[in-house]
């Protein structure tokens, strides 16, 4: 499965959900393909794009938030995989790209090809769990997912891959996606 | 002060979502808010992870506060940088100050000595506690968040809290 081709259905597949898109190729990538005010675009903070959408689902029970991850930033905030299975936000589907590499560096190895994050997930109490390598089973996956009770956690192998060229930086200045992310929801800066 | 004056005093000041890592120095404070029908306490796995989780609070529209030890300070240099303060995205931290003075242990020393170094080099707004300015210092945190939108932190010594 490519990346672009992985990251193109979700993001035609999301409706009113909030989306935390986590550093890197992921967040840039979302800003090309579609750009929406549900967007939130992490630009650092490595790591925490699971974290912030755990407090986004917990402060808003009646929004689906979806999180979407890599393993890179998987690996580097391992302890809140455990922290969402004690919680269990009904509202969390936590979709996670999973390249084996760093992409945004150069594709250095993370250790995600000898380490099952599928297993770690489920071991740590997510609701539904499910691995996908194929691109043909993430769009009737998705449909059901998007709806399941959660925390859900997807995992989709992708292949790693050189960048394509015309991925662009996230255009928008860390302020105005807070502000046009948080008007979305409707609560106040 | 006592647990419970300062549990009410944060919640007055507007704070509706807690989270962080225990230290010893507020163990009744967290206690207190773990059974806190008014308001959550998350417990979390890290600091950083308690700073992201306060993040994601208050994008949905709660005024979050983190409760830390002084030594996952650190652990939080990469969040605070680049998130909260550059997407203005502000917390109350409350970090005890182990340390202070070099009176503890061996491991809270060379933080004990740094920590308020740690915050000048970020700008990140702080104010030591007293048992005295504990009103007046939280009164201070929520003027700063609604003014400057950033993250504020109370240090918090040694017998301050009862």
């Amino acid at each position: 499965m490519r990346i672009t081709r992985a990251l193109k259905t979700i993001m035609e597949m999301v409706r009113g959900e909030l989306v935390v898109a986590a550093n890197g190729r992921i967040s840039r990538e979302a800003f090309t393909l579609r750009d929406r005010p549900e967007n939130f675009y992490m630009i650092g903070s490595m790591g925490l794009a699971s974290s912030i959408a755990l407090g986004l689902a917990l402060s808003q029970p009646k929004r689906k938030v979806v999180i979407l991850d890599g393993d890179g930033n998987v690996l580097m905030n391992l302890g809140v995989l455990p922290q969402i299975g004690a919680l269990l936000p009904p509202n969390l589907l936590h979709i996670v790209l999973d390249n084996e590499v760093y992409g945004s560096t150069g594709n250095q190895c993370t250790i995600s090809s000898a380490v099952g994050l599928e297993k770690i997930a489920r071991s740590s109490g997510y609701l539904v769990v499910k691995k996908i390598t194929e691109e043909k089973s993430l769009r009737p996956t998705l449909r059901q997912y998007l709806k399941a009770r959660g925390p859900v956690f997807l995992l989709a192998k992708v292949e790693a891959e050189v960048e394509p060229k015309g991925i662009k930086r996230v255009m928008h200045s860390p302020v105005e996606i807070r502000n046009r992310f948080m008007k979305s929801i409707g609560s106040k800066p | 002060m006592r647990a419970e004056e300062f549990v009410e005093l944060l919640k007055e000041a507007g704070y509706n979502f807690f989270t962080g890592v225990p230290c010893s120095l507020i163990s009744d404070v967290i206690i207190l808010l773990e059974k806190d029908r008014q308001v959550p306490y998350i417990p979390a796995v890290r600091e950083d992870a308690a700073v992201g989780l306060a993040a994601g609070a208050y994008l949905g529209g709660k005024t979050p506060c983190v409760l830390m030890q002084n030594s996952g300070l650190g652990q939080c240099l990469n969040a605070l940088s680049s998130l909260n303060l550059i997407y203005k995205i502000p917390c109350l931290l409350i970090v005890t100050w182990r340390g202070y003075r070099g009176k503890d242990w061996p491991e809270h020393w060379v933080m004990g000595r740094a920590c308020t170094g740690l915050l000048d080099s970020i700008d990140l707004p702080y104010k030591k506690l007293t048992p005295r300015n504990l009103e007046e210092a939280v009164e201070w945190s929520s003027k700063v968040i609604s003014r400057k939108r950033i993250p504020v932190a109370l240090l918090l010594p040694k017998g301050v809290m009862e």
